[in-house]
């Protein structure tokens, strides 16, 4: 490896002294649990991220692309990091064909940014991920973290259509293209949605985009028991009603919701702050349809015995809605020492909720839960306090759960963790029958493992 | 062939699972296109562990394997072309597992593909993938394939609707990829498998996702009299945001075929037709079609119908899905070629279509699938006549280059194989196929499954060799 005095007159050479920075202060802010990268290089072109990643290749450097650096500490922490590629000069528009409903952004573009030129021309990205008022394309992609939009348009792999980026042996690699429909090669680009970055630097995304929907609402319901809201969840999902999105939580997460609108400053929908098993659902259309979803709700809701049965007005329920979407950034700071679990599950019965959210055992921990769309539920955790003790408690907790998901063919990951849990628990979870294909597929895209080491499932 | 692989098929099989006379093949050289590729055997496998098993003996043998579902396919992608051993799927035609409150069938792949909607139906379920072929198609190759259909428009296509995967890889390990909640943490190695056109690993068992199906359908025929007229239709629909979950596209020439065999009432005096379907909640599509009308009659149509019950819906639906059988009246075979363009570049495409079918000298129909820019152009020709097959192949790759030109792609649905293995060198760099290279060897080495298909036999991948001393030459019929 070549010295770390040396680096970064070498990186200057190779990019230009403007496009590097090696400062103690300027590498601190690209830190990952407590890690900085020897220097930062801050590309202009696809063609300078090749080169950086050559150059990484040849000497063994192990390097690690962001956007906005809202997710960096998704995963485990990198085995090796000694460079960081701040991907946010790259941030243009490469191709906007408003008649196509389609659009192909540099992997630095903002996501606020790229809605704005979208909703110029009554379109949108269906990609509602929080960070939203930093998120980069590229970031979004790459960490794989949930939009509140899938359960009505899916995930990123549903609509990204193409890519380029360059690969571990430092190529400009390309995927897919810009039409919306396309089978021409492997589909490699489905590959990076939520890789964290460990099979290449993504240069540009290809997206689908949809037409804006005329109007929003959303219609928020309290329970009074789990069984009771899954049941009325249940059958707003069978009875064929379009949600945009659907999410069901417990008063833990109520509370820690409306603390954090209150935040904003907005005045609460009474509902939030009840006490109660909470299921809120979203959806757009027309005046009519909106009519329409909002009666049979109002029915759905009466058959199920609601506590309380409200229709958010629109300013309500765009609030409600961007408390949702922001929930994975606001959760992970709602506690020093809090964790947050993504659980996905085939199906979701109460027993078996009840049973895998069972946390009282060896000694409580207080946790709130979130069911987002497509069964996949968040579960912020926390230890009674910070003692070895109770540490140790949480880790069992956690480690029991983990079992317990995988008991009933689901699977959890710890989408945020303290540093001192990740050097106890891998946030991945166990290794599925499936890793030793996903091994293969790194040393495919990456062959000197130079792209974000160990931060991946498995080690990867 | 080696005698005694056959006799080991045979013994691990049993005799009536195992085909290896020279007549019994012939039905086996064929798919849906225009290729051809002899396997010198043929076997029925009954489950994952005969197919482990198959694929275990062929790479004792060291002789290739591909595997096959209906043999519908339009690229060749289940043809034999290193000849070798063919794996068809007919046999392992059971649905394993149907989770309805969860929305998910487990299948084997020779299920056919409209065998899960009608296992499913009375539930208000369905399987969406829709390719033309439902009836027949399976969906092993549909997931091969990752092949659409019309309703592809709205829906997605296979790939959008797999959770997880049975494989078999080349040295008859047998492995599982994705999550029957579709959602687990690593790699999408669905997403990378599915498409690709059993290259990387033979599929022996597919989680799919299921549907619930829209409360109101309704589907309209919109009448022209000049094609341009029909094609500007379609891009204005797009361009205001209008989303059809299906928009098809039907020429006069093709549709007074149909009209002859099928009588969908489609009228025959016109020059275009499209089939646009609207679903959803009723207030939704009410207004959806109504916005559909407008448009339509702004760029002239002469008339929008709309299928007052069911049965109308399915008459003209039967129309669209039987096109390309009733086309088979007029010549003695036909080319479907399959090509995308922007949507946009519609009204543009066709007209070059025309003009490249002039310049053969041929009368070139269009069916195709307007809303998502899925084109198929259809050659009629006569497979005797060499010096006709040969103009119908360069009229072929000069309108696939066109839809390149246009900024479209290769296919849309139906697959590289080995129709268009050449032409990848219009879209890929050679970084692009030194990647996908090595993705290729992290799984199939040796090329031992399905060799000759998707990469350029010219271009890198000198493992990826067909192997000369099959029965059957690799050329076109």
């Amino acid at each position: 490896m070549t010295s770390a005095i040396s680096l970064p007159i070498r990186l200057e050479q190779l990019v230009g002294s403007d496009r590097v920075v090696a400062s103690e202060s300027a590498v601190k802010a690209f830190a990952i649990a407590g890690r900085a990268p020897m220097a930062v290089l801050k590309p202009r072109s696809a063609e300078e991220i090749a080169e950086i990643v050559s150059f990484a290749a040849v000497e063994k450097l192990a390097l690690l692309a962001c956007g906005s650096r809202s997710k960096l500490e998704l995963g485990m922490p990198p085995r090796h990091y000694d460079l960081a590629v701040d991907m946010t000069a790259l941030r243009g528009i490469a191709h906007y064909d408003p008649g196509d409903l389609t659009v192909s952004v540099d992997a630095g573009m903002p996501l606020n940014e790229l809605a704005k030129k979208l909703a110029a021309q009554k379109q949108f990205l269906p990609l509602a991920v929080p960070c939203s008022a930093t998120s980069t394309a590229g970031g979004a992609i790459a960490s794989g973290i949930d939009s509140t939009l899938r359960q009505q348009y899916g995930t990123a792999r549903d609509f990204l259509i193409g890519a380029e980026f360059v690969d571990g042996t430092g190529k400009q690699c390309k995927s897919g293209g810009r039409v919306v429909k396309n089978v021409t090669g492997y589909d490699l680009h489905k590959l990076l949605v939520g890789s964290l970055g460990t099979l290449g630097v993504i240069s540009r995304l290809n997206f689908r985009t949809f037409p804006l929907p005329e109007l929003c609402g959303a219609h928020l319901a309290v329970l009074p028991t789990l069984e009771t809201a899954l049941n009325f969840h249940a059958s707003l999902l069978n009875s064929g009603l379009p949600f945009s999105n659907l999410e069901l939580f417990d008063s833990g997460f109520s509370a820690l919701l409306s603390s954090h609108l209150k935040t904003i400053g907005e005045d609460i929908p009474e509902s939030v702050r009840a006490t109660g098993w909470h299921v809120f659902a979203s959806f757009e259309g027309s005046e009519a349809v909106l009519q329409r979803i909002t009666r049979e709700l109002q029915k759905l809701a009466d058959r199920a015995q609601a506590e309380r049965s409200e229709t958010l007005d629109l300013q309500h329920s765009h609030f409600v809605n961007e408390g949702l979407r922001e929930a994975f950034d606001w959760l992970r700071r709602a506690a020093p020492g809090l964790s947050i679990l993504r659980i996905a599950l085939p199906g979701v019965k109460s027993v078996d909720l009840k049973q895998i959210l069972d946390l009282s055992e060896p000694s409580p921990l207080r946790a709130s839960f979130l069911l987002r769309a497509c069964n996949v539920a968040y579960l912020a955790v926390l230890a009674a306090n910070d003692n070895a003790q109770s540490i140790a408690i949480l880790e069992r907790g956690i480690s029991a759960l983990f079992s317990r998901v995988e008991t009933r063919n689901g699977s959890a990951a710890l989408l945020d963790a303290p540093p001192w849990l990740k050097e106890r628990i891998n946030v991945w979870g166990r290794q599925r029958p499936d890793f030793p294909l996903m091994q293969r597929v790194k040393q495919a895209f990456d062959p000197q493992n130079i792209f974000s080491p160990g931060r991946f499932v498995g080690g990867i | 062939m080696d005698i005694a692989l056959i006799r080991e098929l045979k013994t691990l099989l049993g005799p009536e699972n195992v085909l290896s006379q020279k007549e019994d093949l012939l039905l086996y050289e064929f798919d849906g296109s225009v290729e051809k590729g002899r396997p010198e055997v043929v076997v029925f496998p009954h489950g994952t562990e005969d197919v482990s098993r198959i694929v275990k003996l062929a790479a004792k043998h060291q002789v290739p394997v591909v595997g096959r579902g209906a043999g519908t396919g339009l690229s060749g992608g289940a043809l034999a072309r290193g000849g070798g051993v063919m794996i068809v799927f007919a046999r392992m035609n059971r649905i394993l597992e149907l989770d309805l409150l969860n929305r998910r069938a487990v299948v084997q792949p020779g299920v056919v593909n409209l065998d899960i909607t009608r296992a499913v139906e009375h539930a208000g379920l369905y399987f969406a993938p829709d390719p033309s072929s439902q009836k027949s198609c399976t969906i092993g190759g549909n997931v091969a394939e990752n092949s659409g259909g019309p309703h592809t428009l709205a829906y997605g296509l296979t790939t959008n609707h797999v959770a997880a995967l049975e494989l078999v890889l080349p040295d008859g390990e047998i492995v599982r990829v994705g999550s029957h909640h579709g959602d687990a943490p690593g790699y999408d190695l669905c997403g990378l498998f599915v498409g690709s056109e059993g290259t990387l690993a033979l599929v022996t068992e597919i989680t799919v996702k299921l549907s619930l199906k829209a409360g109101s359908v309704m589907t309209l025929l919109a009448i022209f009299d000049v094609v341009g007229d029909a094609s500007r239709t379609v891009v204005e629909m797009t361009a205001y945001g209008i989303t059809p979950v299906a928009c098809e596209m039907l020429d006069g020439w093709t549709l007074r075929a149909v009209e002859d065999f099928i009588h969908a009432g489609f009228p025959r005096d016109s020059a275009a037709v499209l089939l646009i379907e609207v679903e959803g909640l009723r207030e939704a599509s009410e207004s959806q079609a109504a916005a559909i009308r407008e448009i339509c009659h702004a760029n002239d149509a002469r008339e929008v119908r709309t299928a007052r019950d069911e049965r109308e819906r399915e008459l003209l639906w039967k129309g669209r899905r039987n096109a390309f059988g009733a086309l088979g009246r007029l010549a003695p075979s036909n080319y479907v070629l399959d090509g995308v363009i922007p949507r946009s570049k519609l009204p543009e495409a066709l007209e070059q279509i025309h003009a490249i079918g002039k310049k053969f000298g041929f009368q070139i129909g269009n069916i195709f699938h307007a809303g998502d820019g899925n084109l198929h152009p259809i050659v009629l020709y006569d497979p005797r006549d060499t010096e006709q097959f040969k103009r119908a192949i360069a009229a072929a790759r000069e309108i696939i280059r066109m839809c390149i030109s246009l900024g479209g792609s290769l296919t849309g649905e139906h697959g590289v194989g080995m129709e268009k293995n050449e032409l990848m060198l219009l879209v890929f760099s050679d970084a692009d196929f030194d990647l996908m290279r090595r993705i290729h060897d992290a799984f199939n080495p040796d090329s031992s499954l399905n060799p000759g298909k998707i990469f350029p036999l010219s271009k890198g991948c000198g493992e990826i060799h067909v192997r000369k001393s099959g029965p059957a030459a690799a050329s076109p019929s």
